[in-house]
């Protein structure tokens, strides 16, 4: 990486960027000072919490993972296609973003419910998916497709097609243009996108309690357990959102978005 | 099937909403120079052909095949830009193995094939560099190591020196001599020099048409558009290579071979840019110079310089002076004047065949 310009910033931009980052730091250093750390070991280590924060970290990698299997395509033909109405599209598959996570549950409610668009089809199936662990990682994965959609197309367009216009004249066909041109080049953005992904699913609350509820050991998920024992508990929520944060700042370090981007 | 590297290309289209309509042919082996002004379509004409661009209305032909609607991957079409373009996440060797794996070639094949075209272009020690720690001239060699290695019945260059440093050009320049002799190449470019050296015909394309087209001196000594008569700009004399200079029927030129030297007797082309030449009154006498009697046709001011355009015998000669000599020497139309050129200011390639 090179050393940076040294143009310099006018000083009074200074002031609300500190501002900004005591705002943002502040709550965590208060959160930190009042941890019970007498009692921290066995405040994350009940059973309640243990189950909670193993089924968060199963089910936000199994929606990751679904996130890069639907996500990936999506951006590739939101980015390189155009078909008459792809702005409208484009606005749909991002709308998770912008609405509120508990309107998001009730959506999936309404499609996947017993009562659903589609819960009585399922259930003449014999697949019930309301308040599983399905439906955690349903919600969860509709939150979070549209951080790793929005950051891959990005990078997709930033990329442009120039590579993958020469690989083709080379005599690549489409799926190996694919596989050794695009998906290489786009990996910086690719792997920011999937850990935004999982860093949004491991923070889901609205969706999941709304579609999934709580269920120890099956809906239960690490920030429903801390919403749950912050009336009951306060210090066993502390404790609880302690790790929540460790875990988040350790993924966002092991792979930071924008790292090695071109 | 044709030969490897040399099938024929007609290329007649027109591309409605680029205001192209060009008819560009090259016969197996020819390399054909496409010239033109900053948006005149080059670049469209060559993305047609690439068939990266559909053509609103006719069609290309390469070795009797018929390309309409067959995707860029199955053309055997390659495209050299100006930029390298090499991948940035493969090795040099891998950007070179890159077309004939593409094309189900073996792992270990291909990056023979590919070490055996850096050879040719003259950068096998660079194999397992990435191309970032490249230098531009590097870059570009290696992107046409990888062009070739695609084995490519035709070869498209977009204006493939632009990019480069004026000293590596000319290395660049002859390596693309070297390998593209007997290929059915067209190179698109803004520098006459490219096309007297890499090119056996030219067609010079002004908004959208083909305005001129025909052997490369042809062109760029009797110019009949206004691109080539521009292009023409330098001083360039055809004729025979007597091991020394280069004789023509009204003038013997003595010059420096930019390659190793051409064989006596062979075809080449002295060029020699209209500032190095100097106007006498008298002849010059005693001196390592070319001296060309000459009738003035015409001066002309330019900047803070003056253009004398002259003839020797029929051959047209350009000097560039300053106001003052102008003044001094009493230059006017039919004026006779001698010319005096450097030898070492003389640059003496060998001509494609005409």
């Amino acid at each position: 990486m090179t050393a940076r310009a040294h143009v310099g910033l006018p000083r009074w931009l200074y002031v609300p960027a500190l501002l900004g980052m005591v705002f943002v730091l502040l709550p965590l250093v208060a959160m930190v000072s009042r941890v019970e750390w007498g009692d921290f070991g066995s405040l994350v280590s009940s059973p309640s919490a243990r189950d909670a924060l193993w089924l968060s970290l199963r089910t936000s990698t199994t929606s990751t993972a679904l996130c890069v299997l639907m996500g990936v395509p999506m951006a590739f033909v939101l980015a390189r296609t155009s078909f008459p109405g792809q702005p409208v599209v484009r606005a749909f598959v991002l709308l998770p973003l912008v609405i509120p996570p508990v309107v998001s549950g009730i959506a999936l409610l309404y499609t996947f419910g017993r009562r659903g668009l589609l819960g009585s089809t399922l259930e003449v199936l014999g697949i019930e998916v309301a308040f599983s662990t399905a439906a955690v990682v349903m919600a969860q994965t509709f939150v979070a497709l549209p951080f790793l959609v929005i950051s891959l197309e990005g990078a997709l367009r930033t990329a442009g097609q120039r590579y993958e216009v020469v690989a083709a004249t080379l005599g690549a066909p489409p799926r190996t243009v694919f596989r050794r041109v695009s998906l290489p080049l786009v990996l910086p953005g690719l792997l920011s996108g999937t850990v935004l992904a999982f860093a949004r699913s491991l923070g889901e609350f609205g969706a999941t309690i709304t579609f999934a509820g709580s269920l120890q050991g099956t809906t239960t998920t690490l920030p429903t357990q801390i919403y749950l024992e912050r009336v009951t508990d306060p210090d066993a929520a502390v404790a609880l959102s302690l790790v929540l944060v460790v875990v988040a700042v350790v993924v966002i370090t092991v792979a930071r978005p924008g790292r090695g981007a071109v | 099937m044709s030969a490897v590297g040399r099938a024929g290309l007609v290329c007649d289209v027109e591309v409605a909403t680029r205001d192209v309509a060009a008819r560009i042919e090259v016969a197996p082996g020819e390399t054909v120079a496409l010239l033109g002004p900053n948006g005149a379509g080059k670049s469209t004409v060559l993305d047609v052909v690439a068939g990266l661009v559909a053509p609103s209305r006719g069609g290309v032909t390469l070795g009797g095949r018929d390309l309409t609607g067959v995707p860029p991957h199955r053309r055997r079409v390659a495209l050299l830009a100006q930029e390298p373009l090499l991948f940035p996440h493969l090795s040099v060797l891998d950007n070179v193995a890159f077309g004939p794996r593409s094309r189900g070639a073996g792992r270990a094949a291909s990056r023979d094939l590919a070490r055996t075209w850096l050879v040719r272009v003259g950068i096998e020690d660079l194999a397992d560099r990435r191309p970032a720690r490249l230098s531009g001239g590097q870059a570009q060699r290696a992107a046409l190591a990888r062009a070739l290695a695609a084995e490519p019945e035709l070869l498209l260059l977009d204006e493939p020196m632009a990019a480069l440093d004026v000293d590596v050009a000319p290395a660049v320049r002859q390596v693309l001599h070297a390998v593209l002799a007997d290929r059915s190449v067209v190179v698109v470019t803004h520098d006459p020099l490219d096309a007297l050296l890499l090119a056996d015909r030219v067609a010079v394309l002004e908004q959208g048409r083909v305005v001129e087209s025909g052997s490369t001196s042809e062109v760029l000594t009797r110019p009949r558009s206004a691109f080539a008569a521009r292009l023409a700009g330098l001083n360039l004399v055809p004729g025979r290579w007597d091991g020394l200079a280069v004789t023509h029927a009204d003038a013997t030129v003595t010059g420096l071979p930019v390659e190793r030297s051409p064989d006596a007797g062979a075809d080449v082309v002295a060029v020699f840019s209209p500032s190095a030449v100097a106007v006498h009154a008298e002849a010059p006498t005693g001196s390592p110079r070319n001296s060309l009697a000459a009738l003035v046709t015409d001066v002309e001011p330019l900047g803070d310089r003056v253009r004398v355009r002259t003839r020797v015998g029929d051959l047209p000669i350009s000097a560039e002076v300053t106001p003052a000599a102008v003044v001094e020497l009493g230059l006017v139309p039919g004026s006779r004047v001698h010319l005096a050129v450097k030898a070492v200011e003389v640059r003496v390639h060998a001509a494609r065949r005409t």
